[in-house]
C-alpha cells in the first residue's frame, strides 16, 4: 500500500467546503466557468457555498443577479449555448419553478428541436429537502419532476466525495446537469482525501452491502437508510444501500442487479408519494425483476402535504430511519 | 416614405435588395398558407403578412457574426438571414432535411452556420437566451450584437422585464427589437397594458429606445443600423420598437373576432410592400420590368423550394431518441 501512503492525509470537510471546492477547482481548469446566481458573491451563497470565492475570483465570474430566476438561469442557457460553461445556482427547488420555462422548453429541448445544432452544456446547482423547519415555501423536494424531463441530467450527490467530484464532470457533459443538494447535508463533516477530484455522474453506489433487503435512495435521505441498515443490522438483518447519485439517467443495471441478489426492495424518497421518483424506481423493478422478487416492493416518501413549520409536524412528514426499518421490516414479514 | 433623410443616398440596387427580401417573404408565405390548406404543412403555422419591413429592416444591417434570436413567426427573419427557402420549407415539412432537421417545424427554425439561435415558441422565452448570448461576447469581450425579435405580447411577461433590467445592469450588446403588431394573439394592445408606448418602458431600466413606423423599410433600417452601431460600439443594450400589423390571422386556426375588418382594410393601406414600391416607382429608381423580373426568380426560388421538400425524407423512426443528448463521442 505504498501508494496510499504517499497520498496527503484525508481532511475533515464539510459537505459545503467540498461544493466550495468543486467549483474553485472548476474555475481555475476553465476560464469559461463562472458561478451566476442569487446572493452567490457579497453575501457568500445562500447556504454560504460560495463564501470567499467573489475575493479569489472577481465579480465578473461569480456574478450576483437580481432576483430573476428565469432570467439568470435562461441566460445561462444563451452563455453555454454560446460556449461559455456557467453554473447557475437557485437558491432553492421551490423558486427553480420560476425558471421552469427556460429549463424545460429551452434547455432541455433545444438540442433536438435544432436537430442538434446547438447544445446547452449548463449547470444548475440548487438545494432541496426539509429539515430547517422553512415551511412550505422552501422545503420540498421536487427534484423527482426534473428527473422526468427528457435532455436533461439530474444528480444527487449525498456524500463527501459526490459533492466534490460531480459537479467538473457535469461541466464537462455537453448537456444540461441539474445538481440537488439537500440542506441537512451542508454541514456534514467527515474525511475527504485531500487529491479528491472528479467522479462519475452516470453510476449508481453500494454504500452498504447486503443480502437480505435492497434499500434504494439518494441524496439527504441516504444517511436516513444507512442509519436504518445499522438498526437492522442489530436485528440480524443484512441491508444493502443503494445510492442512486444520478436520478436521471437511472442506473438500472446496479439497481436491478442489487434486487435480483437480494430479493426484496423498499425506496426511500423525500419527494412526495403520488408520481414520485421511488414509484419509478419500483416500476423499472416490476418491468425488469418481477420474478426475482419475493416480497411486494414497498417506498418509503414524504407525506403528501405542504411541508408545516413545526418541527415535529415537518420530521412526521418526510422520511426517518424509524419509518424505513418498519418497511423493510414488512416487507421481509418480520412485523411485531 | 419617411426616412431618406436618415439615408440620403439610398442606391437602387439597394432599393431592389430592399424590395426583393419583402416580396422573397410575401411570396414564400402566401405559398406557405396553400401549402397548408393542403396540409403539407401541419401544426401551427404563423404568418409574417404586413410585419415583412422589420426583419428585413433589422437583418441585413447585421454582421455574420452576430446572433439573432426570434420568435415562432419566424420565416421571413429566417430567409433574409440566409437560411435557404429549400431548407426552411423542408423544414416545415417536417423533413430532415430542413433546417432544424425536420425536428422544429415552423415554430423552430435554427440554423447554427448564421448564428439564427431559433425561434422561440414561448413567449418571451427568447430573451433570457438572448441575455446569456451576450453575456457569453461581453466576457469574452467579443463586438458580437444579439438581435433578439419578440413581439407586444412579449412585453407583459417577466422574462421580458427581466431581462431588460439585466441587459441594461450588466452592460450586453442585445439589440431588442419589439415587433408591436398590436395583438398579443387576440388580445389588444390596450387589453393587455398600462402603457402602450411600448418603446418607453425601457427607459425605466435606463436602455437608450426609440420608436419607428414598423410598416416603413427604410425607416426600420435606418434606425436599425443607428441602433446596432450604437450597440456595437457601446457595448450596451438598445430597444427598439417597430410598430407594425399583421394582415393575416394570428395562426392558421383564427377566426379573428377580435378585431373589425375595417381595421385590417385600414392597415393593408400602409402594406410595407406596395408603398414601397410605389415610392421607388415614383422615383424612377426601379423598372417595372425589373419588379417582374424579380417576381419570376422568387416564383422559381418557391417552386425549387416546394419540389425539394416534397423529395425530401422523413427521419426513420428508429432515430426517434437521438438528439436528446448529445450523441456519444467515440
Amino acid at each position: 500500500m505504498q501508494q496510499d501512503q504517499a497520498r496527503p492525509a484525508p481532511q475533515e470537510t464539510t459537505y459545503r467546503e467540498a461544493v466550495r471546492a468543486a467549483i474553485r477547482d472548476a474555475m481555475q481548469r476553465d476560464e469559461r466557468v463562472f458561478l451566476m446566481g442569487e446572493d452567490v458573491g457579497r453575501y457568500g451563497g445562500c447556504y454560504a457555498v460560495s463564501k470567499g470565492l467573489l475575493a479569489e475570483f472577481g465579480p465578473k465570474r461569480i456574478r450576483d443577479t437580481p432576483l430573476s430566476e428565469s432570467g439568470f438561469t435562461g441566460a445561462g442557457i444563451g452563455a453555454a449555448m454560446a460556449g461559455m460553461r456557467p453554473i447557475v445556482e437557485v437558491m432553492t427547488v421551490n423558486f427553480s419553478l420560476l425558471a421552469l420555462d427556460q429549463i424545460l422548453n429551452n434547455a432541455a429541448s433545444i438540442r433536438s428541436m435544432s436537430g442538434n445544432q446547438f447544445g446547452v452544456p449548463l449547470v444548475i446547482r440548487m438545494a432541496t429537502g426539509a429539515g430547517r423547519q422553512l415551511a412550505a415555501q422552501h422545503s420540498h423536494s421536487l427534484e423527482g419532476w426534473y428527473a422526468h424531463i427528457p435532455g436533461i441530467k439530474v444528480l444527487a450527490p449525498a456524500t463527501l466525495e459526490d459533492a466534490r467530484g460531480m459537479l467538473w464532470t457535469a461541466l464537462e457533459d455537453p448537456d444540461p446537469v441539474l445538481i440537488f443538494e439537500n440542506i441537512m447535508l451542508y454541514n456534514m463533516s467527515g474525511p475527504l482525501a485531500a487529491d479528491a477530484g472528479p467522479v462519475d455522474i452516470d453510476k449508481a453506489a453500494i454504500r452498504r452491502a447486503g443480502r437480505d433487503i435492497s434499500l434504494i435512495t439518494y441524496g439527504g435521505s441516504l444517511f436516513k437508510t444507512l442509519e436504518a441498515a445499522t438498526q437492522l443490522a442489530a436485528e440480524g438483518v443484512e441491508a444493502e444501500v443503494v445510492d442512486l447519485r444520478s436520478l436521471r439517467p437511472l442506473d438500472d443495471e446496479t439497481i436491478v442487479a442489487s434486487v435480483r441478489k437480494t430479493r426484496r426492495a423498499v425506496v426511500i424518497d423525500e419527494g412526495w408519494r403520488s408520481g414520485s421518483l421511488a414509484a419509478e424506481i419500483c416500476m423499472r423493478l416490476v418491468e425488469q425483476a418481477f420474478f426475482d422478487l419475493d416480497a411486494p416492493l414497498a417506498r418509503v416518501c414524504s407525506e403528501e402535504v405542504p411541508i408545516p413549520y413545526p418541527s415535529h409536524l415537518e420530521q412526521a412528514a418526510i422520511p426517518q430511519a424509524t419509518k424505513i426499518v418498519a418497511a423493510a421490516k414488512r416487507v421481509l414479514g418480520r412485523e411485531g | 416614405m419617411s426616412a431618406t433623410i436618415d439615408k440620403p443616398r439610398l442606391s437602387r440596387t439597394h432599393a431592389l435588395d430592399l424590395l426583393r427580401h419583402m416580396l422573397r417573404i410575401r411570396r414564400f408565405e402566401e405559398k406557405c398558407a396553400e401549402l397548408y390548406t393542403q396540409e403539407k404543412i401541419r401544426g401551427f403555422l404563423h404568418l409574417y403578412d404586413g410585419e415583412e419591413a422589420v426583419a428585413v429592416g433589422v437583418i441585413p444591417v447585421l454582421e455574420a457574426h452576430d446572433r439573432i434570436v426570434a420568435t415562432y413567426r419566424e420565416h421571413g427573419h429566417a430567409l433574409v438571414r440566409g437560411i435557404t427557402m429549400k431548407a426552411a420549407l423542408a423544414e416545415m415539412y417536417g423533413k430532415q432535411e430542413g433546417c432544424s432537421g425536420g425536428r422544429g417545424g415552423s415554430m423552430h427554425l435554427f440554423d447554427r452556420a448564421t448564428n439564427f439561435c431559433g425561434g422561440n415558441a414561448v413567449v418571451g422565452g427568447g430573451l433570457p437566451l438572448a441575455i446569456g448570448l451576450a453575456l457569453a461576447d461581453h466576457m469574452r469581450k467579443e463586438k458580437i450584437v444579439t438581435a433578439c425579435f419578440f413581439g407586444d405580447g412579449a412585453v407583459a411577461e417577466g422574462e421580458f422585464h427581466e431581462s431588460l433590467n439585466l441587459a441594461a445592469l450588466w452592460g450586453l450588446p442585445v439589440l431588442f427589437i419589439c415587433e408591436n403588431n398590436l395583438y398579443a394573439m387576440g388580445t389588444a394592445l390596450a387589453v393587455a397594458q398600462s402603457e402602450t408606448d411600448l418603446h418607453a418602458k425601457a427607459a425605466c431600466y435606463r436602455l437608450a429606445s426609440e420608436a419607428v413606423d414598423g410598416m416603413d423599410v427604410i425607416a426600420v433600417e435606418a434606425a436599425a443600423r443607428r441602433a446596432a452601431q450604437a450597440v456595437r460600439e457601446t457595448g450596451k443594450p438598445y430597444f427598439l420598437e417597430c410598430r407594425t400589423y399583421r394582415f393575416r390571422a394570428h395562426s392558421m386556426f383564427d377566426a379573428q373576432l377580435y378585431r373589425d375588418k375595417a381595421e385590417v382594410e385600414a392597415w393593408r393601406e400602409k402594406d410595407p410592400i406596395s408603398r414601397f414600391r410605389n415610392w421607388v416607382a415614383a422615383a424612377h429608381m426601379v423598372h417595372p420590368d425589373e419588379i417582374a423580373r424579380i417576381e419570376s426568380e422568387i416564383a422559381g426560388e418557391i417552386a425549387e423550394a416546394v419540389a425539394f421538400a416534397e423529395a425530401g425524407t422523413w427521419e426513420p423512426v428508429e432515430t426517434l431518441t437521438r438528439f436528446t443528448y448529445a450523441p456519444k463521442t467515440v
